[in-house]
């Protein structure tokens, strides 16, 4: 009789250890194909169609039981850095068609009408490129300071990470988010009217901690230049008013490192200012005495009144909100309650209160202010809505902590004209279609 | 001489309290004006000079060089005309010129601006030449930035400025008279207005109104029916469980039933064996279309002309890195040099095999 220790090749009452850490690359692969995580953002449309069919169909409705309930799940570690569940695949940043003629130099919007909360995940975080998103290696990534200081100095990443940081939340907002609105309606969702917006909670060193470091010229000092590594090493100039208050130079965001697309390894972060001055792959800035009209300041990211004088320097993004649910694009499921949500922020400051009116702004109700409300930050609204099936006008207004009220397209409109791509902070108006379909609008 | 003593002040202010703090300085503390944390290490003169690069309209910067309107003229017909068109005419991207009258060179304010549909361009706009400088040397041409010498971007700077009639055929732009054009829209700025200050006062202000705050509500404006579809399927643009759903916009457009909505791949790192990828990652797609002529010819015309030829595909890939002129006409082709080799070769392939 052979023992039991010959049958079998392990021995007996010894536990085997658990793989932590020690997942084969086969093992990650076995587990991705049988969940099909390795389906494409392509094929992730397709996947969204079956699932919404899987759905209606409710075949998986009780008393049956579904088949993840009757499987064995994937295991831990299957994805070292995670990803959004596949049904998900409609939630993707996209370009506005025609907008601009090449992918490098342009943008791409947030969805916001899928987003929850007031912290924009770093994925869907909005992108502006003028030459392009580089790839830069933060081992070899400098920051020079120098100018009106009386130590000019090189940082690597390593140096700037010592210095005492802060974590703060604060939008970033294209001073051209809803640009293409001033004329008249031109796009169909909120991704498109107000997606060159997002808010992340931002980690970094405070400009004013390294401005002391270098010993910044107080008498003569009145403006710093900030420059990008990119292919357009794209320059902006930052009033020292700004620049001593709440500017950071930011390698973190929402708990990871700055994704390349939000400039990794180091970026710029002007809180309240319209995004191009939060400039991104950051490895420059002089300190100096005079603006520098860099392109970005004198071609682009001017405002073009209708004498046609155009403001320079039109930096603070002023009192702002948009309902995100019901908004344009979207189709109600039916008569009944529906909560009317959205953000609302001001570069100068808090928001105070948010009212929403369902009839083209005739009458008003105040919303709920979700906590935390921050300053230059987003800020969830919420207030109650019962749609009985007619046709119905929805819109927010804001108002930050100075009084200011978020104007109306038709007042903006009496005194900045419809030419000046930038700076629309208008009340946006969604008609709901007693067919339930939401639709982008203007009215007067 | 008061001017250096008040420099040397703090350095006296420092040494006193030097001496005062005595141990703590001893075990390597900085001085009061000194670094509070040490970090990093000077940057020397010459690493400033190297990155340095800006230039500012009060003459901060300005390089020594120069260039005449002729010599940019060969510059910009090789290395910007593909993009910007021969006279600066191109709208593709900003026009560069255009717009300007004789009479704005007098007034520095563009008449054109003030004109409902009058052009906006670099002439009519810009209210430094600096600026036109400092731009085209940081990051010009847009598939090769700072590959220009000193010289070859006044030289370039003078040939924009004459295709906007703003200095004469036989004009040399040296580090002398940069600061002095007369631009056409120098006195068109301002920055009297509220958004250039966290205090500035906002230019208007909605009303707190709550009941009975409008008579009438009349829509302005909507989205034609035709342009339903025009961002993609907005169904596809909502995920498909919540209170609310995108509406199926190929309702109304059955043509476009199968157009998907797009989402933002194109910024992502495309493998370097996909040349579709590779031609848009390059921005070879800004000049030359699938099978249509836009600057460049596209590239079904291309593998028409160049399938069944020996070695065409080494041919391509040599052309489609280094650039040329005179094969398709007189608009030159830029080089590519972030261009890899085996990229360039998948690109040749691809278009040999039919671009499809």
């Amino acid at each position: 009789m052979r023992s039991v220790r010959e049958k079998s090749a392990r021995p007996i009452g010894r536990v085997v250890p658990a793989p932590e850490h020690h997942l084969s690359a086969e093992t990650i692969q076995a587990a991705k194909g049988r969940r099909g995580f390795l389906a494409s953002a392509a094929a992730g449309g397709i996947a969204v169609a079956a699932a919404g069919k899987a759905v209606a169909q409710a075949k998986d409705a009780p008393p049956a039981i579904n088949p993840w309930t009757r499987s064995l799940g994937a295991p831990v570690g299957a994805t070292g850095y995670g990803a959004p569940s596949k049904f998900e695949a409609a939630v993707q940043r996209r370009q506005s068609p025609g907008l601009t003629p090449q992918p490098q130099s342009s943008v791409s919007f947030t969805p916001l009408q899928n987003l929850f909360g007031i912290i924009t995940p770093s994925g869907v975080h909005f992108e502006r490129h003028h030459s392009g998103m580089p790839e830069v290696d933060p081992t070899q990534h400098r920051l020079m300071i120098h100018g009106l200081v009386k130590r000019p100095l090189l940082l690597t990443m390593d140096d700037i990470m010592r210095f005492p940081s802060v974590s703060r939340i604060h939008f970033i907002e294209c001073g051209a988010n809803t640009g293409m609105e001033w004329g008249n309606v031109a796009v169909p969702t909120v991704q498109y009217t107000h997606g060159m917006l997002a808010c992340s909670e931002f980690t970094g060193v405070l400009l004013s901690t390294l401005l002391d470091e270098v010993g910044y010229d107080k008498k003569t000092a009145r403006f710093v230049l900030a420059e990008g590594a990119d292919g357009s090493a794209l320059t902006r100039t930052i009033p020292m008013e700004f620049a001593l208050n709440d500017v950071m130079v930011v390698y973190g965001q929402n708990g990871e490192m700055l994704r390349p697309e939000n400039g990794y390894p180091l970026r710029l972060l002007v809180p309240g200012v319209q995004g191009v001055s939060s400039v991104k792959w950051l490895r420059r800035l002089e300190v100096g005495d005079k603006p520098w009209n860099a392109r970005e300041e004198s071609l682009h990211y001017i405002d073009l009144m209708p004498d046609g004088t155009h403001r320079q320097y039109s930096g603070v993004q002023e009192v702002k909100s948009v309902i995100t649910t019901p908004s344009g694009g979207q189709m109600l499921q039916g008569k009944g309650y529906y909560e009317i949500t959205g953000l609302a922020w001001s570069g100068r400051g808090k928001v105070r209160r948010v009212d929403v009116s369902t009839d083209g702004g005739r009458n008003w109700q105040q919303a709920r202010l979700q906590d935390p409300v921050l300053t230059k930050a987003l800020t969830r609204f919420r207030a109650d809505w019962n749609w009985d099936g007619g046709p119905a006008m929805l819109q927010s207004r804001a108002v930050d902590e100075t009084g200011h009220v978020q104007p109306t397209i038709v007042q903006l409109r009496a005194v900045r004209g419809t030419r000046s791509i930038y700076h629309n902070n208008a009340v946006q108006t969604w008609r709901v279609q007693p067919n339930g379909e939401v639709w982008n609008v203007q009215i007067a | 001489m008061s001017r250096s003593l008040k420099a040397w002040r703090p350095l006296v202010a420092a040494t006193v309290l030097a001496a005062l703090a005595g141990a703590a300085f001893a075990q390597g503390k900085p001085a009061a004006d000194g670094p509070r944390f040490g970090f990093g290490r000077a940057a020397t003169p010459q690493e400033i000079a190297g990155w340095d690069i800006d230039v500012r309209p009060d003459g901060h910067g300005v390089r020594k060089g120069k260039g005449t309107v002729a010599q940019g003229q060969d510059l910009y017909d090789a290395q910007c005309a593909s993009c910007h068109g021969t006279f600066g005419e191109s709208n593709r991207y900003m026009a560069i010129a255009g717009g300007v009258k004789p009479e704005d060179l007098k007034t520095g304010r563009a008449a054109a601006l003030r004109a409902p549909d009058g052009m906006r361009t670099v002439g009519t706009k810009l209210n430094y030449a600096t600026t036109l400088w400092d731009y085209t040397n940081r990051a010009m041409p847009w598939t090769n930035p700072q590959s220009l010498t000193v010289d070859q971007v006044y030289a370039i700077t003078a040939y924009v400025l004459h295709l906007n009639e703003i200095v004469p055929a036989d004009f040399e732009l040296n580090d002398g008279n940069l600061t002095k054009v007369p631009m056409p829209n120098r006195n068109g700025m301002s920055t009297n207005h509220g958004l250039a200050s966290p205090k500035g006062k906002p230019d208007v202000s909605g009303k707190l109104c709550m009941k009975d705050c409008v008579q009438a509500v009349k829509v302005t404006s909507e989205l034609p029916d035709f342009a339903r579809n025009q961002h993609g399927n907005l169904a596809e643009q909502k995920r498909p469980i919540g209170p609310a759903r995108g509406i199926d916009t190929t309702f109304y457009d059955p043509s476009a039933a199968a157009a998907k909505a797009t989402p933002v791949a194109v910024a992502a790192a495309p493998a370097a064996a996909d040349p579709k990828a590779l031609v848009t990652k390059y921005a070879c797609t800004a000049c030359h279309g699938m099978t249509n002529k836009v600057v460049g010819p596209g590239f079904t015309e291309i593998a028409a002309r160049y399938q069944g030829k020996p070695d065409s595909e080494a041919y391509l890939a040599k052309k489609v890195k280094a650039g040329g002129e005179g094969v398709w006409g007189p608009v030159p082709m830029p080089p590519q040099p972030a261009l890899k080799d085996d990229e360039a070769l998948a690109i040749a392939k691809w278009i040999v095999g039919g671009a499809r």
